[in-house]
């Protein structure tokens, strides 16, 4: 390597090093959110770029829009509420520094924000350290309840026991799983195992591929030649546009092996090609199809903002309710204190997109509505199975015999 | 039957990778330059295939193959012209460059046409696939395998038998004698460029029949591309071709024999290539020049 090459690259380096530092340096003081006078400043992060934009924009764009509603029908506490968006950028380290900059350097009174299990587990330590709260809206593979993060996303027996008992009553005996290779499928998958072998269901096989994979041929010939009665999907991103439109192009039919998938929403039918995935399962709480005068307005305010040639799905429709279900708890406690809101956010319920919605005091999580969905060849998805009343959240499955092996 | 599929998979792979690679052979091998916007060219061919949607409806990934080829060439050429051609010689800069162009252009496809995928419809004719005693062919890759086989052609062509393509290869193969000798150099590296570019717009089309279409689609392509180009020998044709399929057939063989093999394959793979590599430095065919010494 030439010198000037080498002294550019170590500078940059060393400016990158000073960067990451200067973020962590400052003085993790309490969060008071309260300090900017007229308004409650809340922090927005979800990745803006890099290969996850594609799913948490629009999440992103459900939570301004929660905050947009809160604020023309009065604010909060006599207050309009101050959205500090920042950018996670895809990178789970970079999701830790903007976590400490939005509590130390903006005293945010909350943050909403995260998509994969990754960034969780990333910026959990640093609100558990500076006593402040997230809220992360998206359905993951549950054992984790930490008491400064509200999960308003499914957890594995509110999503994928619900898919898997559905699958069990269609008379299904033997599955495939398939997955991208990271934490949420991989645990998401040895639930489903316990399942299966406590329910006489044989599971034929399990392939895992790299994020952002996008050749399936391979797998579909394993596939064809397993003869699975149903093929269990928990990819995520990208690949999952790879995998249906190879799968179809292969000559499998919905009908002959038919997938759930607990990671393809509205939005990536959209990208997918409803040609290419009409007649597979979905596994989710809430479809933009979902009846309900509640979900209406939801629909209709998304679109009016957005435009009309946007839909809603789940984990947009869990950050929207994040924003509300904090701003109940806030009205509750009369203040933005971390721990008054913790203390009346137990028991809050509120009826919601999805249904009615009520924070389980002791775990953080929401009780949600399961629901299983048909996707149809308009893109949209219609509901075929729901669970009829909001389930309790269990992330550990302690209410599960046939779980007790993995927590 | 399985293993026969399973060729067939591994050439279908080889198309994909040669295809995605082609262009680098001609702006990595034949000029040198650490291209890593070379994705994003292939991203601008597929999302001309989805704006050319509404206007000629199914049909759009064959009307999209000569206008993506013209747009992403110019997209090259633009870059060529206005960052690169300041850096010729300097390939450490250049791949920082064009890196960082590469987000920049992500992001404005982000801006343009949104975060999420968009959908572009296959032709009817393009939907089922070929039936032979138990092996499937689907049509889509069928027509991928006969892009990629017209591409190697006409480029084979373009090279031996066109005046602009031998003195692309004596520009190439030594610089200054080439210009002495009356070849305007910059004129040739401009179209080189184009053609590298154009070339990566007709990949982007064909990939819209399998994966995603998306901003970061290039980067899901990007190291294959580079690999197959470093594994054939830079700025060889024949090179590229032979490494393509080599790689498609390992890693679909791979693949299959291995439980949960879709990352081992990757890892096998790179082992071969990185084994490959320490016997021939220079990949598989070597042009003897001083271009690149």
């Amino acid at each position: 390597m030439p010198r000037g090459v080498r002294n550019r690259l170590v500078m940059l380096a060393a400016t990158a090093v000073l960067l990451a530092a200067g973020g962590c340096a400052e003085d993790p003081t309490l969060t008071s959110g309260t300090g900017g006078g007229n308004t409650i400043k809340v922090g927005i992060l979800h990745s803006l770029s890099g290969t996850m934009a594609i799913s948490e924009v629009t999440v992103r764009d459900a939570e301004l829009l929660a905050i947009e509603e809160i604020n023309a029908a009065g604010g909060l506490l006599g207050k309009q509420i101050e959205p500090v968006v920042e950018d996670g950028a895809s990178d789970w380290p970079t999701f830790a520094e903007k976590a400490q900059k939005l509590i130390s350097q903006d005293k945010v009174a909350t943050v909403f924000g995260g998509w994969t299990s990754a960034s969780r587990k990333a910026m959990l330590p640093v609100f558990e350290r500076n006593k402040a709260l997230l809220w992360y809206p998206v359905q993951y593979e549950g054992l984790e309840s930490s008491p400064y993060i509200f999960y308003t996303g499914a957890t594995t027996n509110q999503q994928i026991v619900p898919g898997l008992d559905y699958l069990k009553e269609q008379g299904k005996k033997s599955i495939f799983l398939v997955g991208s290779d990271y934490v949420f499928p991989r645990t998401a998958n040895k639930i489903i195992k316990a399942y299966a072998a406590a329910n006489g269901m044989t599971v034929l096989g399990e392939e895992y591929t790299p994020l952002g994979h996008t050749e399936y041929s391979t797998v579909v010939n394993k596939l064809q030649q397993a003869k699975p009665d149903a093929v269990f999907n928990t990819l995520n991103g990208d690949s999952n546009v790879a995998f249906f439109k190879q799968l179809r192009s292969a000559g499998i039919t919905a009908a002959a092996m038919p997938t759930v998938s607990v990671s393809v929403a509205e939005e990536e039918v959209v990208g997918i090609g409803p040609d290419n995935i009409a007649g597979h399962l979905v596994a989710w709480n809430y479809y933009q199809t979902t009846s309900g005068a509640r979900n209406d307005t939801f629909v209709k305010a998304f679109k009016s903002k957005y435009g009309t040639a946007k839909v809603t799905s789940d984990p947009m429709e869990a950050g929207y309710n994040a924003v509300y279900l904090w701003a109940e708890s806030v009205k509750k406690a009369g203040s933005v204190e971390v721990e008054a809101v913790k203390k009346a956010s137990a028991g809050i319920s509120l009826e919601t997109p999805e249904g009615t919605v009520t924070i389980d005091g002791e775990n953080q999580h929401v009780f949600k509505t399961a629901r299983i969905g048909l996707v149809q060849p308009d893109g949209q998805i219609k509901e075929v199975w729901n669970s009829g009343k909001p389930i309790k959240p269990d992330p550990y499955l302690k209410g599960y015999p046939w779980a007790t092996s993995l927590s | 039957m399985a293993t026969l599929n399973q060729l067939v998979i591994g050439a279908s792979i080889g198309a994909v990778l040669l295809l995605i690679a082609l262009g680098l052979t001609f702006t990595f091998g034949q000029m040198g330059v650490i291209n890593m916007a070379h994705g994003e060219f292939i991203m601008a061919g597929a999302y001309t295939a989805y704006l050319l949607q509404p206007l000629v409806g199914t049909q759009s990934v064959v009307v999209a193959l000569p206008v993506a080829f013209g747009v992403a060439g110019v997209l090259g050429l633009i870059l060529e012209r206005l960052a690169i051609r300041h850096f010729y010689g300097r390939p450490l800069d250049t791949l920082l460059l064009t890196w960082g162009i590469s987000l920049i252009l992500q992001q404005v496809a982000r801006d343009i046409f949104g975060a999420p995928n968009v959908q572009v419809r296959a032709p009817g004719w393009l939907t089922g696939g070929l039936d032979l005693g138990g092996v499937r062919l689907p049509y889509n890759r069928v027509f991928i395998m006969v892009l990629a086989a017209g591409c190697v052609v006409a480029i084979w062509l373009y090279l031996t038998r066109l005046r602009h393509g031998r003195r692309m290869r004596a520009v190439m193969q030594n610089r200054q004698l080439a210009a002495v000798s009356g070849v305007a150099t910059e004129r040739v590296d401009q179209l080189t460029f184009f053609i590298g570019s154009g070339l990566a717009g007709v990949a982007g089309v064909a990939l819209t029949l399998i994966g995603p279409v998306g901003p970061t689609l290039g980067t899901n392509y990007i190291v294959d591309a580079f690999l197959v180009v470093v594994a054939g020998g830079l700025g060889q044709l024949r090179g590229a071709v032979i490494a393509a399929f080599a790689l498609g057939i390992l890693n679909s063989f791979v693949e299959f024999w291995v439980d949960n093999g879709a990352s081992f394959a990757k890892v096998v793979v790179f082992a071969v290539i990185i084994g490959f590599l320490q016997v021939r430095p220079q990949g598989m065919f070597v042009v003897r020049t001083r271009a690149l010494s």
